[in-house]
This record gives structure tokens, C-alpha cells and sequence, in this order.
């Protein structure tokens, strides 16, 4: 096992980066004080110091605080969206992938002409009209309503090349009935791929969800990261030189983004042997 | 039955237009929130003094706007003026009219996004294709890797670092806008050079991005070709090993590629909205901004529309294309 991670070196950087994050978190959990996110808790604009290592933003807001409380509210929201996603896209694919016909016709339709739509906008429309109201689980709900167009998608077309084998055919033989087979069958099989699939749909929820809040869109009184750079942009703090500022929020949504992004090559390389080759 | 096939397209261009249509209907009317009540109300406090007689007020609006006429009378009125391309007044901007508004800037952001897509997707397809070829050279796989960890940061994330380094500490490019402010706007020469200044970083940060995706799912897909039964075949043949590799490998490889650009485009479109927020690019992004900053619903629901309708036709474009890329699919059932 620790020689098959020494070889697969995107999950050991993917698994490394968010390790790191978890550790942040939960140190910071214990020995912050995420009152001093809320504004005037902290002189405005100082650059980071022994007292405020991040440096604080524009309306007193503590910026280490601020990550403490506002990177678990970003990944909560991906994590959820990401997987009602993966629930909703898995039974969707595997009844069309399964069954086929007409059950398959409307459900690939659907997948395909939803996902040629830019979801950002239509969770604009969404977040627009829900204004003013949104919390942060209702945020991860608006989220998922389109995170499960692409799971369905890569997965179908995933069942579809298991459906033929031996191994199902000789279960259908024996007896089993569809969601039988569907789950004692096909699911283990699909296992690492459906993992994959996972945390990729976790990123694009987190990417989501961070472009909604640095539209202004989010749940206003929470500090979330993309909220975060709302202010940054609002504020013009680029222009004015607080680097600090932005630093912080950016470097937590890269360690993110770059976790998630080499944990699910670490898993395709998993899921399919093939491309260990070219490796 | 290859206008069968363009036909059944083009039904499925027609189908989208419809969804988005009643998508930007139906969606704001869940929430049960009033758009011209909430502005009205909005505006009264800000000048800090809520009138006696809004809710009159409010009412005399809605009649004028057909808003207290049933359902289904406005959701029909509502189709009807869409497909006349009537996308109403805008709140905040009265009397611009919403299409007035995008048809301006429409064009920033066509131009934007179509040449950097253009060029990230030629360009990440060569280079992945490359890196699948034994023959590459060296120094490839060394402009890989950073270009996969860029692929899985957000647009507008690079943006930000691209303006701190470019626009604020050296100071090479311009930082904000389209062209520069009384710049004198017409077909010149220095105008010319003046957008294209503008457009370099946030051009930039949508192709660095990009690139990566697209040369890891180019790299993939000729793996996979490459190790197919006929190219070992053209090998036995002994066909010369660029010939294998441009028109066995390349030519197959191209075409889940070319699925996936079409299924991308939404995504793609998603980003450059926070990118032209960023950089202040006065297209479709920032005026979506501005008229989300301004409570402008109908503004904003012609943007989403417009934008919908304009990937839907993309897709439609090169769905169209694609028979002739794929000869097999215009006779397979689709």
C-alpha cells in the first residue's frame, strides 16, 4: 500500500494538500476565536503581524479568523452539493445505463442539453430570486440542483461498458433482479471510478459555490472564502496595495482546488490501470 | 439523412431556447418575490423615506407591466415578446432597453472568449497530442505539470494573481476596462492596439487555465488510440510513424475531444463571467455584475437568456460540423 502510494504521486500530493487544510481547520477550530471574523472586531487594514498573522481587511475583520470560520462554510457547501450530485447522478445513470429504452432516452437528453447551459447562470437566476434569504445549507441545495448533470453523464457511460460482461450476464442468469445487480455487481466494480467522480463533482460544487459568493451572491453574514473576495474586489484592495488581504483566501482556495484536482488523478489513475502506463 | 439529422439539431437549438425561456419565467416567480415592488421599496430607502402610497404605487407598475394579469396569460405574453427579441426595459437603466444593453456588450465578450477558446483548445489538443508521442520532445514533459496544477484553478483566481503581477507590480499592462478611459472609439489603429492591451491578461488567465484541460484529455484519448488493433495494424504495414501518428492517432483522438469542447462551453462561459468581473471588461460578465449590484432583474434575466441561447447555437454550430469530422454519425440514430 505505501509502495502504491510512493508510485501514484498525484494522490499523495491531492491527500497531502488537503491534510494540511484538515489540520488548519481543526487546529484553528480550537485555538481561534471566529468572533473576531465579524467586522470591527480587529483594527482596519494591518498588513500581518505576531498579533494577526493574516493581517486584517478593510472593516476590522481578523483575516485568519476569517479562513478558520470561512474555509469549513465553502468546503461544507462543495461536500454537500457534491454529494446529493454523485446520489442523484448514480441513480440516474445506473437506470438508464441498466434498463436503456425510453428510461435512458429522457434521462440522457436531459443531462445533455442541461449541461450545454452555463450552470453559473442559471444558479444566478436561482440565487437572484432567492435574495437576501440564502443560508448556507440553502446554498449547497442550489448548488446540487444542477451538480448531478455531469455524474450522470460519466457514469452512464461508464455502466454501459460493464453492462455487457460476463460476470452480469451470469448474475442475470442466476436470477438476480435489476437492482440487484445494479448494486451487488456493477456498484463494487464501480467503485474507485464512482470516488473519481466524487471528488471531481465536489470541486466543480466548491467552484460553484465560490463564484456565486464573489458575485455577492452567497450567504451574506457568513465569511466564506468567495465571500471574502467579494470584499477584496469591492474594496479595489488590489490597486491599493493590501496584498494580505487576498493572499490568504487565495492561497486556501488553491490548496483546495489543487488538493481536489490531484486526489482525483490519484483516483482515475486507480480506477483505470491504463493510464498508469504513459505514466 | 443528413437534414434529418441538422433538423433534429436544430429542434434540440429550439428545445434550449424554449427551457431557458421559461427557466428565466417560472424560476423568480417560485420565490414569490415582486420585482418592481422590491426595487420601488429599495429605492425608497435609499433616499431614506418610504412613501405612504408605494404599495399604489407598486400596483399602478404592475398593471402597467401585465404583472397582475393570471399565469399562464403572462408566461405566453412573456414567450411572445422574447421571440420578438423583446427583453423589456431595464430597472436601473430606464429607458435602455435590456437587448439595447447586450447587444453593446455582446461583442466584448464573443471576441474574448472565442479567440481564447479557440486558441487554448488548438493549442492543448497539439500539445497533448504530442505528449502521447513517443518521438516528443524532452522538454515537454517539463511545461506539463504546471500547466495541469494551473487547469485546476479557477479563471478568475489567476486573474487576480495575473492583475497583482502584471497591472500593479510592474505595471506593463493596463488594469481595468476594455480600452482606455476617452480613448477615442473607432476603427484606428491605436484604438485597436489600446483593446488588445486590455485584452491580454484577462485573455491570458482564461487560456493558461484552459490549455491544461484540454492537453490532458487529448493525452488520454490517444492513449487510448493508440493502443487500438489498427494502429498496430498500419504499424505492421510499416506506414511511417508520422503518418500513424497524424492520421490514425490525431484523427481519432479528435473526436471525443470535439464532444468535449461542446459540452465545455457552458463551463468556459461561467468563468469568464467572474473574469471580465475582475478586469472590469465591459461584456456580458461585468454587465451581468452590475445589474446583479443593482437589483436588475430583468436586466439580468435577459443576460442569462441571451447567454443561453448563444452557447445553445454554438452547440448547435458544431453539432452540425461534426458529421463531417465523423462521417459515421450522421447515419447513426441520434
Amino acid at each position: 500500500m505505501l509502495g502504491y502510494i510512493r508510485r501514484n504521486a498525484s494522490l499523495l500530493i491531492g491527500v497531502t494538500l488537503l491534510g494540511i487544510l484538515a489540520i488548519f481547520m481543526i487546529v484553528g477550530a480550537f485555538t481561534i476565536d471566529t468572533d473576531n471574523a465579524q467586522p470591527l472586531s480587529a483594527p482596519a487594514l494591518q498588513p500581518p503581524s505576531w498579533d494577526y498573522p493574516f493581517g486584517t481587511d478593510r472593516q476590522g475583520r481578523d483575516l485568519l479568523a476569517v479562513m478558520v470560520a470561512g474555509t469549513p462554510l465553502t468546503l461544507w457547501v462543495g461536500f454537500v452539493a457534491g454529494i446529493i450530485g454523485v446520489g442523484v447522478g448514480s441513480v440516474l445513470a445506473f437506470t438508464a445505463a441498466y434498463y436503456g429504452g425510453i428510461a435512458d432516452t429522457v434521462i440522457r437528453s436531459i443531462a445533455d442539453i442541461g449541461l450545454t447551459i452555463p450552470g453559473l447562470l442559471v444558479l444566478i437566476i436561482i440565487a437572484v430570486s432567492l435574495k437576501g434569504s440564502l443560508t448556507v445549507n440553502q446554498m449547497a441545495i442550489v448548488v446540487a440542483s444542477l451538480a448531478w448533470l455531469n455524474p450522470t453523464r460519466t457514469i452512464r457511460s461508464q455502466v454501459l461498458t460493464l453492462r455487457e460482461r460476463g460476470y452480469v450476464e451470469i448474475a442475470r442468469l442466476n436470477g438476480m433482479s435489476g437492482p440487484e445487480i445494479i448494486l451487488r455487481e456493477l456498484m463494487p466494480n464501480l467503485l474507485p471510478y464512482l470516488s473519481a467522480t466524487l471528488v471531481a463533482s465536489i470541486s466543480g460544487a466548491i467552484l460553484a459555490a465560490v463564484g456565486l459568493e464573489f458575485l455577492g451572491l452567497g450567504p451574506v453574514d457568513s465569511p466564506t472564502l468567495g465571500m471574502t473576495l467579494y470584499w477584496v474586489q469591492f474594496n479595489a484592495a488590489i490597486i491599493n496595495g493590501w496584498w494580505w488581504w487576498w493572499t490568504a483566501p487565495l492561497v486556501v482556495i488553491l490548496m483546495v482546488f489543487l488538493g481536489l484536482f490531484f486526489l482525483t488523478v490519484g483516483l482515475d489513475e486507480i480506477a483505470n490501470p491504463r493510464l498508469r502506463r504513459s505514466a | 439523412m443528413s437534414l434529418l439529422y441538422v433538423a433534429k439539431r436544430f429542434g434540440v437549438f429550439l428545445l434550449i431556447v424554449w427551457l431557458a425561456a421559461s427557466l428565466n419565467f417560472f424560476l423568480p416567480k417560485l420565490s414569490g418575490q415582486d420585482p418592481v415592488e422590491s426595487k420601488l421599496m429599495q429605492e425608497a430607502s435609499l433616499g431614506g423615506y418610504v412613501h405612504a402610497g408605494i404599495e399604489d404605487m407598486a400596483k399602478e407598475y404592475q398593471h402597467k407591466f401585465g404583472l397582475d394579469r393570471p399565469l399562464w396569460a403572462q408566461y405566453l405574453a412573456y414567450l411572445s415578446d422574447v421571440s420578438r427579441g423583446n427583453l423589456n426595459f431595464s430597472i436601473a437603466n430606464y429607458p435602455r432597453t435590456v437587448a439595447g444593453m447586450i447587444r453593446d456588450a455582446l461583442p466584448w465578450t464573443i471576441g474574448l472568449l472565442g479567440l481564447t477558446t479557440l486558441f487554448s483548445f488548438t493549442a492543448g489538443t497539439l500539445l497533448g497530442a504530442l505528449l502521447a508521442w513517443p518521438g516528443a520532445p524532452r522538454w515537454m514533459r517539463f511545461i506539463m505539470p504546471p500547466l495541469w496544477a494551473l487547469h485546476a484553478i479557477p479563471f478568475f483566481l489567476l486573474g487576480l494573481v495575473l492583475m497583482y503581477v502584471f497591472a500593479f507590480q510592474v505595471q506593463v499592462l493596463p488594469i481595468f476596462g476594455g480600452y482606455s478611459a476617452g480613448a477615442s472609439t473607432g476603427f484606428t489603429v491605436k484604438f485597436v492596439l489600446d483593446v488588445l492591451r486590455h485584452a491580454v491578461l484577462p485573455a491570458l488567465s482564461i487560456v493558461l487555465v484552459s490549455i491544461g484541460g484540454w492537453a490532458l484529455a487529448m493525452r488520454g484519448m490517444m492513449v487510448t488510440t493508440m493502443g487500438e488493433d489498427y494502429v498496430t495494424f498500419a504499424e505492421a504495414k510499416g506506414l511511417r510513424s508520422a503518418t500513424i501518428f497524424t492520421r490514425y492517432c490525431i484523427r481519432n483522438a479528435i473526436l471525443p475531444q470535439t464532444t468535449g469542447l461542446a459540452l465545455a462551453l457552458g463551463q468556459i462561459l461561467s468563468g469568464a463571467v467572474l473574469v471580465e468581473v475582475v478586469f472590469g471588461y465591459p461584456g456580458i460578465g461585468a454587465l451581468l455584475f452590475q445589474a446583479i449590484e443593482e437589483n436588475d432583474f430583468f436586466l439580468i434575466q435577459g443576460i442569462v437568456f441571451t447567454v443561453i441561447v448563444a452557447l445553445g447555437f454554438a452547440t448547435f454550430l458544431l453539432d452540425v460540423l461534426y458529421p463531417w469530422l465523423d462521417p459515421r454519425i450522421s447515419y447513426r440514430r441520434t
